[in-house]
């Protein structure tokens, strides 16, 4: 069995500014996988090519053992209908109602009528959780936990098997930010999700995760989130028993 | 394909097959749409080869066995159902009291209702925009007090931008409109024996009436929609707020210098739409009537004041404040939606244009009844 998502060789350089040299990442089935990384080690950029949103100069990025990077914009069409993607600010289009945002991707990709979207996106609403007046209102109306539950509710619109969620518990009281890691660990057992995050929350790591991948030296170690706690990279070490890491460790292991 | 069929004695068999998922809903609807249920008839439901069963595909599996419980049938599954089911059976009963919940609002949709709204609506909107001039012009005295608070640097940004970028553009229509009336002009007067009169048509329309106007009209589709979008995107991102929770003034660091720096500029510009629209004017008149640049100066001499000049000056800060506050204004109503800062964008040059040249309509009357 192939791995869902593999990146091999990766390249990424904006002039002469070199964010990847030679990345690999593997992510199976069923993983939660978490990104880490310094601020501006090119998280964000791996994740970007990952989406086929920018072509790296070097490498393959296979999505399902597919090479993106060498699609055929009409291609990657349909690949892109087999994800989805929640991003770190929601994105929520601003014009459209948390219904009609989550309505977007199933006009363009299902055959349905009008009254089975709002029956089904409905449901989505539900599943991530939002209170039932959600639906109707516009995002800048909506908290910041409510608009990452909206942005989930639309990348969950076309019953992906993989999503991609960029910082999703950032921003949000420490209370949100549990109870949204609860909500990805219930959905990722409901549905079967592969999920492959970003993110800088220790909690949300040890809660989550089962492996993590720390960006470095920009090329990217990971492994299974017990071992990567142990390896002797000085920034992994810094990040995972710096002062902030260090109660948490000691829960986890206790636990 | 997504469903087997089969009869056995008094029940109907149905065997799923294949991946259930979103991306072939249609199929899989029509594949149920088209199985037949004898009324009354059992269904037993084999789920052994289903190789995938999302959401979306559940709920469709849902509707069918709803459709077939209606007729009367009994639901039956070979296994256990699929836990699929379960997870949306919680979620409906939710999602159905959150339809219920939904109150209607009252529509007025008549015509007479319509007219009210947008009359109160207009009425709303020149209170609050004269409130915006109000709140502008006392933040300008106010920031005459100091050097400092006059904010010179972004003035010198706003003069730049809105001025000497637009020179280029300006010379142009200053060029074209000396064409459009030299020409008009001439082909009347000729038949008249009175060509010379061209000269006083072109100096006193440029000069006076078409100059700055053409463009202020330019002025505002540049530099009123420039800072409608700035304020407005400003607005979305939150940066008013940061300016005004860090104690500064958005009035004074935002509008006052944009108008300030239009009121520099469009004067400036007009002067050189005037200068080329004259220079303009000496070539026609020299390759279309043949008439020699020196009788040409002469003429536009005798024909003008130096009160002609003065009065179309005089019009171009005027028009620029204009311009500025309906930028700013309309930038600064954006608020929650991208499409809000397009529609808030559009009004605001639509607006510009019609104010300036309602303001030009105004002055004409003034000036005649001033006898200048």
């Amino acid at each position: 069995m192939y791995p869902l998502v593999e990146v091999q060789g990766l390249v990424n350089r904006f002039g002469r500014q070199l964010v990847h040299d030679g990345l690999d990442m593997q992510v199976s089935k069923d993983d939660v996988f978490g990104i880490v990384g310094s601020s501006g080690s090119g998280k964000s950029v791996l994740l970007r090519t990952i989406l086929g949103l920018q072509r790296p100069q070097a490498g393959v990025v296979r999505i399902g053992g597919s090479d993106i990077t060498q699609m055929t914009p009409a291609q990657l069409r349909s690949v892109k209908a087999r994800y989805g993607v929640s991003f770190q600010q929601g994105a929520l289009y601003s014009a459209l109602t948390v219904l009609q945002n989550v309505q977007l991707p199933m006009i363009e990709h299902l055959d349905l009528t009008a009254a089975e979207r709002d029956e089904l996106a409905l449901l989505k609403i539900r599943l991530v959780g939002l209170p039932a007046d959600a639906a109707g209102k516009y995002p800048a109306q909506l908290s910041g936990g409510m608009v990452k539950r909206a942005a989930l509710a639309r990348a969950l619109a076309l019953d992906p098997s993989l999503l991609f969620l960029d910082e999703p518990t950032s921003g949000l009281d420490p209370v949100s930010a549990a109870a949204f890691d609860e909500l990805v660990l219930y959905l990722q057992q409901h549905l079967r999700l592969t999920i492959v995050m970003i993110t800088h929350d220790l909690d949300t790591i040890f809660r989550t995760c089962n492996r993590v991948g720390v960006i470095v030296d920009r090329r990217m170690e990971s492994d299974a989130l017990e071992r990567i706690v142990d390896h002797p990279n000085p920034w992994i070490q810094a990040y995972f028993h710096g002062e902030r890491a260090r109660a948490r460790l000691a829960g986890a292991h206790g636990a | 394909m997504f469903v087997e069929v089969g009869h056995a004695g008094a029940q109907v068999e149905l065997e799923l097959t294949g991946e259930w998922r979103a991306l072939q809903i249609g199929e899989i609807e029509r594949a149920l749409a088209a199985i037949e249920l004898p009324a009354g008839k059992p269904v037993r439901i084999g789920t052994q080869h289903l190789r995938a069963l999302d959401l979306t595909g559940a709920w469709a599996l849902r509707e069918f066995m709803r459709r077939a419980r209606g007729g009367g049938s009994e639901v039956t599954f070979a296994g256990a159902p699929p836990d699929q089911l379960r997870l949306l059976d919680e979620l409906q009963a939710s999602a159905a009291a959150a339809l219920a919940g939904q109150p209607a609002l009252p529509e007025h949709t008549g015509l007479l209702a319509s007219i009210g709204r947008h009359a109160v609506r207009a009425g709303a909107d020149t209170v609050d925009g004269l409130g915006f001039l109000g709140r502008a012009s006392i933040t300008f005295l106010r920031s005459l007090t100091s050097l400092r608070r006059l904010r010179l640097i972004s003035v010198a940004r706003h003069v730049y931008d809105a001025g000497l970028t637009a020179v280029p553009i300006v010379a142009l229509i200053g060029f074209l409109i000396s064409v459009i009336i030299a020409y008009m002009s001439a082909q009347q007067l000729r038949g008249l024996g009175a060509d010379i009169y061209v000269v006083d048509l072109v100096a006193i329309g440029v000069l006076r009436e078409l100059g700055v106007l053409l463009t202020s009209i330019i002025v505002a589709g540049r530099s009123g929609s420039a800072f409608a979008a700035e304020l407005g995107s400003m607005k979305l991102n939150e940066e008013v707020d940061a300016l005004t929770a860090t104690g500064v003034d958005p009035f004074e660091v935002l509008v006052v210098p944009r108008l300030l720096g239009l009121a520099i500029a469009l004067p400036l510009l007009t002067i050189v739409a005037d200068l080329v629209g004259l220079a303009g004017g000496a070539l026609l008149c020299r390759y279309l009537l043949d008439m020699p640049l020196t009788q040409f100066v002469g003429r536009v001499n005798y024909a003008i004041s130096p009160s002609t000049f003065w009065v179309g000056l005089l019009k171009a800060p005027v028009f620029a404040v204009l311009i500025g506050l309906c930028g700013c204004y309309r930038g600064m109503l954006v608020r929650d939606s991208a499409r809000e800062l397009g529609r808030l964008v559009t009004v605001a040059v639509v607006q510009a244009i019609f104010f300036v040249i309602l303001a030009d309509a105004l002055f004409a009357v003034l000036f005649m009844q001033m006898d200048i």
